[in-house]
């Protein structure tokens, strides 16, 4: 399966033994059209019906909104923003209500429902090519999802529609698989066996994907990808052995896991495609300092976007992402570093 | 804006009895503020106190409502206990939301009182999207989202009724235009005499009403909550009114004249109602007069109980921000 296929698998599944899930979104169930944004839920509505498959005007806050509402009276949505720039529209429903909802209330209610957004730069310009998770990540109330891998991404959304708080769940254009006129130019498309029967795969868990002793290289989504061959190549050419851990879960985040190899490994690299200042990255290289200072023989570092919009053509959209080449560069740098 | 609407005895004697609690109740929260015995913020309700009764007497008990940062009317209305309620405004531990809501955050949803929200507008599509859930899974519940003159200028206003609207979902909107959004009168920010106007451009229906008027309140209420039951989608109800108080603490009014002040407090809805149940239910002075008392008993008891109540465990700090403590925060 691919990542689009695993992910409506993972709907499909949640719907058919829950009646309580619907999905919520732009263009999701239209007859005739096109399944979403990125083809995620295409002929869900034939199987689940209009009011299951709910298209709405465009309407982010409501969208979001309705979610919420939906969520609190007992219902489990999914709601799709057509790109994940577009939740800005609605980030007081995502902040101030999702999230503070339980909390408010003492406990009294819960929101467990999901919002998916599409992210990553795919030569579309500023405004549909953000990577957002660090804007979730910083909210107490929230849990935020990043699969890299079809396997993770079924398992992970069965789990994030089951959860009784709101998941943030991003997915990544390039790793969709879209077909035809829906693929993407330079897509990565992973093809996994994705097992038929539901399973869930726990929320606030990262995955090691590779096992090395040189140094652990932390990324999530499409950079996973560039991790783990940038690792092959350090292996080849370097004779480092890079640990490769796939963040798959940034909160609740299961930070035991990067302590555990960073007192391995001793060196620490971040890899992520958004805005270097206060992402993700940021907030893990602060939290590993402070508890694995003694064992880093070289400073963390971290490669990421530039603090500057995601620009649209091919030859600058390359100097904005991060690359393989950077990451053995960067890598072995700090490899030779050593006194 | 006729008066000529009438209601059974018992619900007549019942709109009346709330709306004295919820006044007696903001007056004395009021002294106490003033006092400076009341911690953190204070946004009242006098004034407006048909409205809450009128809407919530026209509801059950599992039909939701979702209110504003101004709740206390609302929360009364749908039969919060006031012991709750103000034990949440002085923060402790007995309060409906353990001293983590406060003022602004009141709910008790075993009654169907929704988190209040002090996101002007926010709780427009929340109330959407509870109706779209009780449409969906087939009970004939209904939401009720109450909002001010304010929020029918937000985007949320827009996107949710028209929303709720294309998914005839269940749901009602009270718009309790009492002329200002915090300072700023009506005629700063819209260009139209009546909100309800903005219905039609929605397809749904729209009403103004007086919301000074109890019985007014409950009829109209009443009817929309019928054909939301009915599925034939929402309603726009525009709730005339005044609040007598500021906008929040600290805000005397200056931005209005004596005159209207006084002009609506002849329309006062208590006042009004009393007349006529003297006049057109045979009530004498004495039985109104020893509500008024029992109400200020309630009152009292459930402020003494607030200012006696303990204040929460400090660790009540961490717990809440999700359904388990996995997910809580990690480094404290």
């Amino acid at each position: 399966m691919t990542m689009a296929e695993a992910l409506r698998d993972g709907m499909r599944l949640a719907m058919r033994s829950d009646p309580s899930v619907f999905l919520i979104g732009e263009d999701i169930g239209i007859d005739g059209g096109f399944g979403g944004g990125f083809t995620v839920t295409l002929g869900l509505s034939g199987e689940f019906g209009h009011e299951r498959v709910m298209d709405t005007p465009i309407s982010e806050i409501a969208i979001i909104g309705a979610a919420v509402g939906a969520a609190l009276a007992g219902a489990r949505p999914v709601a799709e923003m057509q790109y994940g720039d577009f939740i800005f529209c609605a980030m007081d429903q995502v902040i101030n209500q999702a999230a503070k909802m339980r909390y408010m209330s003492n406990g009294q209610v819960s929101v467990p429902m999901v919002v998916r957004l599409p992210v990553g730069a795919t030569q579309r310009g500023a405004q549909h090519s953000q990577s957002s998770e660090a804007y979730f990540m910083h909210t107490p109330g929230l849990k935020v999802v990043c699969p890299s891998n079809p396997i993770d991404a079924k398992g992970l959304l069965m789990a994030a529609i089951r959860d009784d708080d709101p998941v943030i769940f991003l997915e990544h254009k390039l790793l969709y698989g879209g077909k035809g006129g829906r693929k993407e130019k330079t897509s990565l498309d992973p093809v996994e066996e994705v097992p038929e029967e539901e399973y869930q795969i726990p929320l606030g868990t990262v995955e090691i994907k590779r096992a090395g002793t040189d140094i652990t290289i932390l990324a999530n989504m499409l950079m996973t990808h560039l991790a783990l061959e940038a690792a092959e190549e350090l292996s080849a050419r370097e004779k480092i052995e890079a640990e490769v851990i796939d963040m798959r879960c940034l909160a609740p985040l299961d930070f035991e896991t990067l302590v555990r190899s960073v007192k391995k490994t001793n060196r620490v690299l971040i890899v992520e495609e958004d805005n270097i200042t206060g992402g993700w990255g940021a907030e893990v290289a602060a939290r590993l300092s402070e508890a694995a200072f003694f064992y880093l023989d070289a400073p963390i570092s971290r490669i990421a976007a530039p603090d500057t919009p995601a620009p649209c053509a091919r030859k600058l959209e390359q100097v904005y992402l991060p690359s393989t080449q950077r990451i053995v560069q960067a890598a072995v740098d700090m490899v030779r570093l050593i006194p | 804006m006729t008066t000529s609407l009438t209601v059974d005895k018992d619900l007549a004697l019942n709109l009346f009895r709330q709306m004295v609690l919820i006044r007696s109740f903001e007056d004395r929260l009021l002294q106490y503020f003033l006092q400076g015995m009341l911690p953190g913020t204070l946004h009242q309700y006098q004034g407006q106190e048909a409205v809450a009764v009128g809407v919530c007497s026209a509801l059950r008990r599992e039909d939701l409502i979702f209110s504003t940062h101004r709740p206390v009317g609302h929360a009364v209305a749908k039969g919060v206990s006031l012991k709750l309620i103000a034990a949440e405004l002085w923060g402790k531990s007995t309060g409906c939301c353990g001293g983590k809501g406060g003022q602004m955050h009141l709910s008790d949803i075993s009654v169907g009182m929704m988190p209040s929200n002090a996101i002007v507008g926010a709780n427009i599509p929340i109330a959407t999207g509870a109706a779209l859930s009780f449409k969906l899974r087939g009970p004939d519940r209904v939401a009720v989202s109450f909002f001010g003159d304010g929020a029918a200028n937000t985007g949320a206003f827009h996107e949710g009724l028209n929303l709720a609207a294309v998914k005839q979902a269940p749901v009602i909107f009270i718009c309790e235009n009492n002329l200002y959004a915090a300072s700023t009168h009506i005629s700063s920010s819209m260009r139209i005499e009546h909100i309800a106007e903005r219905a039609k451009s929605y397809g749904m229906p729209g009403y103004t009403i007086d919301g000074m008027d109890a019985f007014a309140v409950y009829q109209a209420a009443q009817s929309a909550v019928d054909r939301a039951r009915r599925g034939d989608g929402p309603t726009l109800i525009e709730c005339k009114t005044y609040r007598y108080m500021g906008h929040s603490r600290g805000d005397p009014g200056g931005y209005r004249t004596r005159e209207e002040v006084l002009a609506w407090g002849k329309k006062d809805p208590i006042k009004t109602l009393r007349e006529r149940l003297i006049s057109d239910y045979e009530q004498d002075d004495r039985d109104l007069d020893l509500i008024h008392q029992e109400c200020q008993d309630i009152v009292q008891e459930a402020i003494d109980f607030a200012i006696n109540s303990p204040e929460p465990d400090p660790t009540e700090t961490y717990t809440h921000v999700f359904a388990t403590l996995e997910g809580a925060i990690e480094h404290t």
